[in-house]
């Protein structure tokens, strides 16, 4: 079952697809495209090397390393504490639920609890950022589709909204650095939990303004369902997460399976597709943000009161047992991980990021062989990377 | 209405009055080189208030209020922006001429200069008002879309003489486009052209004058095979002019400019100009074939000139364009040559045998004048359905599940 997924381009040509093997003599003048990593649409500094047969993609090979900017080393030569603001430029957007993986790995590490409050404030910060961040991707896909930029302002007027919550939180509207081990870095006001209520209520009305405007449309549909198919099999045997991996049928979601944080005390469901197309992942995006503002609804509801820093925990001259941990959540794009290895001393002795895009992306040729360059941008855009994760 | 009344006779009044100081053998050449740059002057200083339009157009859908920085330079008078295609221009005209080491020097200078030659000339034929036609043609659409088809040509020197991939692929893109979409324009046309029994664009829109009970116009449009008829032409002309959701030779996201990717500075403006100029002049040809032309459109309207009228419709319908442009998501190639064969084809093929029943029925008068509209809408209805159906087969909305 797996072994045929495994060369992509093999079963692809057994299965019909409109391709011609590279080393085919007849399959006439192939052109290599370098599309990237100045392009408009590779979402920033990627670069996809094509070979096009007319505009049907034949091969590509995905280069990437542009942005690369040894932070696994730096989180090495670095205080745990002093790696926690790095973590914000690691996905860019999302620097929320990258500090809420990073601090669950250090805990885990140092055996450090954490107060309630924080924790739920962490559960509403992860969704909001769940929201920020599907927005975008739903702004940002149509915009690839070719749409003058009408969804993808519609999409960042609510994004503003949610990234002036952070700003007003944390200082900063992206790189939040709001985490700390054992709990958050201030309280939110009662101002600001009204703030956030009432953004939160008011986004479903954005999302069925943003549905009407754009799903049920014919071109869209046309562009999107059936382009870039990914089976289950071969996702789970690539170690795909997040949504990408839920749009084609396979039930996982770490907020269920690891029940991290207090989401086993919220209620909400997790939507999967069944084709495992572009369309499938753009709709389980829709579809996971309402489920996000049912859960953000419910932690306003129950939110204790209480402190949001555990008062025993030690942020100065930080020094954990030796020994190992692996702190995961369920990002936007998928499961991002942190791996921490301990030698007692201040710094970590191993430092390894899991990213969920970087994994994601490897599955990129696969998906792209047999359509058309058109396609390969939309399909790049569905998997939803940020260069600043993939090249660390 | 007094077709010779002196607001309607104005413009040519003040041709023969300033031709009237030249020697009698070059006041033909004189009236025609003034018409020319009447042309001209007025569709230029149109496209610089179309950019600044299409892009508040633009900002309004999505939200946001547009340029609105540049008004009167040196003042603080801002007036809604309209100083943008001002600042716009400078800075094209300042901005430096690159041309691709490898690029073939000569076709990488024509092309622009070709595409705006061929824009220009279509203008000739088009009768902007009830005296107003540049050039009298007996074939008057014929020659229009010769011309209008040349535009093509030049956008496949432009991919072709930049030598970059991505030119040389809008290229393709390009020539695809055109020999898909040529036909259904030409096609939606014919019908007009066999009812009204000429070729001649004047003569075509006088055909549309007259009034329904007094009041109501007597539009091409307002006809079965001319609303049938001006939905293929509308589309099929978004696609000419490389509109959205047709604008894959440029396909920003995809093919970073298209044909456009190594050009810089003023030829980068040629081409932008004649993409609106193309614009213009297809959607002028739209009015004239299917939405009456300079008629008025009702009957006691018509005592503003024709060609202000003209001028309302040609702008209505460009506003259309940039609403179309505003949301839509772009075709892919195979989908839009698709769309192209196997819908707007048969389905103007179809108009063409409707146009036949509508002129042989043309003597049914009373209650059996009801009955020619239902069978003639019938007659488009049930192809439209079932081409329709069948362009979109596969494609519906999706039901989703949830994990349990």
């Amino acid at each position: 079952m797996i072994a045929s997924d495994i060369s992509p381009l093999a079963s692809r040509l057994s299965s019909g697809a409109h391709t011609r093997a590279v080393t085919d003599p007849f399959h006439g003048d192939l052109l290599e495209v370098s599309m990237g990593p100045h392009h408009p649409s590779t979402h920033g500094v990627f670069r996809m090397q094509v070979t096009l047969d007319g505009e049907t993609i034949v091969k590509l090979k995905p280069v990437f390393g542009y942005l690369h900017r040894n932070h696994e080393k730096l989180g090495e030569s670095t205080s745990y504490l002093g790696s926690m603001p790095y973590t914000d430029r690691l996905d860019y957007l999302n620097s929320m639920t990258n500090n809420w993986a990073y601090a669950l790995a250090v805990e885990q590490l140092a055996g450090q609890p954490v107060p309630e409050r924080a924790e739920y404030l962490r559960v509403i910060l992860a969704e909001l950022t769940r929201l920020l961040n599907h927005t975008c991707l739903a702004g940002f896909l149509l915009q690839d589709c070719g749409c003058s930029g009408t969804p993808l302002m519609y999409a960042f007027r609510e994004r503003e909204k949610i990234l002036d919550l952070f700003e007003a939180l944390s200082g900063s509207r992206m790189m939040c650095n709001f985490q700390r081990f054992g709990g958050c870095r201030t309280d939110a006001s009662p101002e600001w939990l009204a703030a956030a209520k009432q953004l939160t209520d008011g986004y479903g009305a954005f999302l069925d303004e943003y549905e009407r405007l754009i799903t049920g449309n014919e071109i869209l549909m046309a562009r999107t369902q059936g382009v870039g198919a990914l089976k289950p099999d071969l996702a789970i045997s690539a170690g795909i997460t997040g949504p990408m991996l839920r749009a084609t049928g396979v039930d996982y979601d770490l907020r269920k399976v690891d029940g991290y944080g207090f989401y086993p005390r919220f209620e909400f469901r997790v939507p999967l597709g069944d084709h495992g197309d572009t369309y499938d992942r753009y709709m389980i995006r829709v579809l996971e943000m309402r489920e996000s503002i049912k859960i953000i609804q419910q932690a306003f509801a129950t939110l204790p009161a209480g402190p949001v820093m555990d008062p025993k925990a030690k942020l100065r001259g930080f020094r954990p047992k030796p020994g190992e941990a692996y702190g995961r959540i369920e990002g936007p794009r998928g499961e991002i991980g942190f791996y921490l290895v301990s030698d007692g001393t201040p710094n970590p002795y191993r430092y390894r990021v899991r990213p969920p895009s970087f994994v994601n992306l490897t599955l990129l040729e696969d998906l792209c062989l047999g359509h058309t360059v058109a396609d390969a941008v939309i399909i790049l855009g569905s998997i939803d990377i940020v260069l600043g994760e993939v090249d660390r | 209405m007094n077709a010779d009344s002196i607001l309607e006779r104005g413009p040519l009044l003040v041709r023969d009055w300033l031709v009237s100081f030249l020697p009698e053998p070059a006041r033909w050449l004189a009236g025609s080189l003034l018409a020319i740059t009447a042309v001209i002057v007025a569709f230029a200083s149109l496209f610089a208030l179309l950019t600044l339009i299409e892009r508040k157009v633009l900002a309004r859908v999505q939200n946001r209020p547009g340029p609105n920085r540049v008004g009167i330079p040196l003042t603080k008078i801002r007036l809604f922006g309209l100083g943008q295609p001002l600042a716009d221009g400078i800075k094209m005209l300042t901005k430096e001429d690159i041309v691709p080491r490898s690029a073939d020097r000569v076709l990488h200078f024509l092309a622009p200069v070709a595409l705006l030659a061929f824009a220009i000339l279509t203008f000739a034929v088009i009768p902007f008002g009830r005296h107003l036609v540049p050039v009298e043609l007996e074939a008057g659409v014929l020659y229009f879309f010769a011309a209008g088809a040349a535009t093509e040509l030049a956008v496949f020197m432009a991919g072709w003489a930049s030598r970059n991939k991505y030119s040389l692929l809008a290229a393709m893109r390009a020539l695809a486009q055109l020999i898909s979409y040529e036909l259904p324009l030409l096609l939606s046309v014919v019908p007009v052209v066999m009812l009204a029994g000429t070729l001649s664009t004047t003569g075509i829109v006088e055909r549309q004058g007259g009034w329904t009970f007094g009041l109501l116009p007597q539009w091409h449009v307002f006809t079965p095979w001319g609303a049938a008829g001006f939905a293929i032409f509308f589309v099929a002309a978004l696609a000419e002019s490389n509109r959205s959701p047709f604008d894959l030779p440029e396909a920003e996201s995809e093919l970073i400019a298209g044909h456009l990717t190594e050009y810089s500075g003023f030829k980068y403006a040629l081409f932008f100009m004649a993409e609106y100029f193309g614009m213009c002049a297809l959607c002028g040809m739209g009015v004239t074939l299917f939405l009456g032309g300079w008629q008025a459109p009702l009957s006691f309207l018509a005592f503003i000139p024709s060609y202000i009228w003209f001028g309302a419709k040609l702008m209505t319908l460009l506003l259309a364009f940039m609403w179309v442009r505003a949301t839509l998501p772009r075709l892919r190639i195979d989908q839009l040559t698709r769309l192209a064969w196997k819908f707007l084809v048969p389905l103007a093929l179809v108009n063409l045998g409707v146009a036949a029943f509508w002129s042989l029925s043309a003597d049914w008068t009373g209650a059996v004048r009801l009955t020619r509209w239902l069978i003639a809408a019938m007659l488009l209805a049930g192809p439209f359905v079932l081409l329709g159906r069948k362009l979109t087969a596969g494609l519906a909305p999706r039901i989703y599940r949830y994990a349990t």
